[in-house]
């Protein structure tokens, strides 16, 4: 069908798309989320909280002695960071499937698994950083030395990301899900079992006096890997849990 | 032009429709017409690219819509029951999320006034009126700069001067050239503007 001239100066007008940056775009769609969480902060101090219960109820049941509390210690900040991590996965995702948000960005010309991306890392920033500044304290608590405090908060740094990653893969895959808080769990929670043992592995070592440089070398292999593969299976999820 | 041919798509057990073929014209409405529950948020979905028919294809200026759309030589904006905004951002907030993705942050202040949302912009849209709500939808299509405008039940909640608004920007959308698919229930006056109707939930 050959052009009309209205047809042909409504394209000219406004049919070139205005693209905005790859950068640009990861920016607005994270600086969304965070707005939101900063107005429903309930949601970052949820996770927090949750965080800090489970690390402060171990030396209640098991024992409060400096040596066994040290050596617990590294086990017990990295099963609560994760229990933390899926109790805040639920959130992801929901809300901008219920609120008709998702749609508009499935519509958008842009790279859904980009924007998603955005969305996880947003994610990441309201309910793994607060994880990551309480973990040195309540470390401290635990009797844990000096030396080993910078290894735990660099194993959290690497692991908490790829936590947040491989649970939005989870967290896509359930969005339309009623109570699907325990299914998101079972998937994704052996996903992130190698990134458990590997974090806490690494401030064992550190404990020991033992070179931590392994485990936080192949956790950052797993956070490159996360990085790079998580937003093409969460994209492919997200347009069937949004159909 | 927007060509939709052999659309076929089941929802469950229910075949909402078979080989549906239609076309919508630039500068032409096509307004879907039909019961509650007879396709029509689905047809709107299918078009959006949100929902995968059976069999079927959607066609935007003879090749593939979708690969279109995601590429970007496609603009479409989609307004559906879910109205994209987040209750806890101020009216503003929401719309500029979507001014700076269509590339117009220019343009908030001028579709505030337009839509008669200049008054609340500020407030967070949590307390709202289901109406004012509707109203930012429309608002944030036509920030758009969409070529085609997908609207699904747009006069929901909307007042007559609501209505009469948006009659008169599709009006407006159609008369640049624009295209437009709007599933209503009740009667759209478009006024002469060219539309074309398509009944769905009859034949079946």
């Amino acid at each position: 069908m050959i052009a009309t001239p209205v047809e042909v100066a409504a394209r000219g007008e406004e049919g070139i798309l205005p693209v905005i940056g790859l950068a640009a775009l990861f920016w607005e769609v994270a600086r969304r989320d965070l707005q939101v969480a900063l107005r429903r902060w309930t949601d970052a101090s949820n996770t927090a909280l949750f965080f800090i219960l489970v690390v402060t109820l171990f030396p209640l049941a098991l024992s409060p002695k400096a040596e066994t509390l040290r050596m617990i210690a590294p086990g017990v900040i990295w099963i609560a960071a994760l229990l933390a991590t899926l109790l805040s996965l639920n959130l992801l995702f929901r809300s901008d499937l219920e609120d008709g948000t998702l749609e508009q960005l499935l519509t958008l010309p842009y790279p859904l698994g980009w924007m998603l991306l955005a969305k996880t890392m947003a994610h990441w920033v309201i309910t793994g950083v607060p994880v990551i500044l309480m973990a040195p304290i309540l470390a401290i608590t635990y009797h844990l030395p000096a030396a080993a405090l910078g290894v735990l908060v660099s194993s959290l740094l690497l692991g908490t990301p790829t936590l947040s990653l491989l649970g939005s893969i989870g967290a896509a895959l359930t969005a339309g899900l009623r109570g699907a808080g325990v299914l998101l769990a079972f998937i994704v929670a052996p996903l992130m079992l190698p990134v458990l043992m590997l974090g806490a592995r690494a401030t064992d070592l550190a404990l020991a006096g033992a070179s931590a440089t392994g485990p936080l070398y192949l956790m950052a292999a797993l956070l490159a890997l996360a990085l790079s593969l998580v937003p093409v299976a969460s994209a492919m999820a997200i347009r069937v849990s949004a159909d | 032009m927007l060509a939709v041919a052999g659309l076929t798509l089941w929802r469950g057990t229910t075949c909402l429709f078979e080989d549906l073929s239609f076309q919508v014209a630039a500068g032409t409405a096509l307004l879907v017409e039909g019961p509650n529950g007879s396709g029509k948020t689905t047809l709107l979905r299918v078009v959006a690219g949100l929902t995968l028919p059976e069999s079927g294809a959607v066609t935007w200026r003879g090749s593939d819509f979708r690969q279109q759309a995601r590429d970007g030589r496609l603009r479409l904006a989609f307004s559906g029951h879910a109205l994209a905004l987040k209750a806890e951002l101020s009216t503003r907030m929401n719309l500029e999320f979507f001014a700076r993705l269509a590339g117009v942050p220019g343009k908030i202040e001028e579709i505030l006034a337009l839509t008669g949302l200049s008054a609340c912009a500020d407030l967070d849209v949590r307390v709202l009126s289901a109406g004012q709500k509707r109203r930012a939808a429309l608002a944030r299509v036509l920030l758009s700069k969409a070529e085609l405008w997908l609207l699904d039940e747009p006069q929901t909640n909307l007042d007559a001067a609501g209505r009469e608004f948006l009659e008169a920007a599709v009006r407006g959308h159609l008369a640049r050239g624009g295209t437009a698919m709007i599933a209503a229930h009740q009667a759209v006056d478009l006024s002469g503007a060219p539309a074309t109707r398509l009944r769905l939930g009859d034949a079946q």
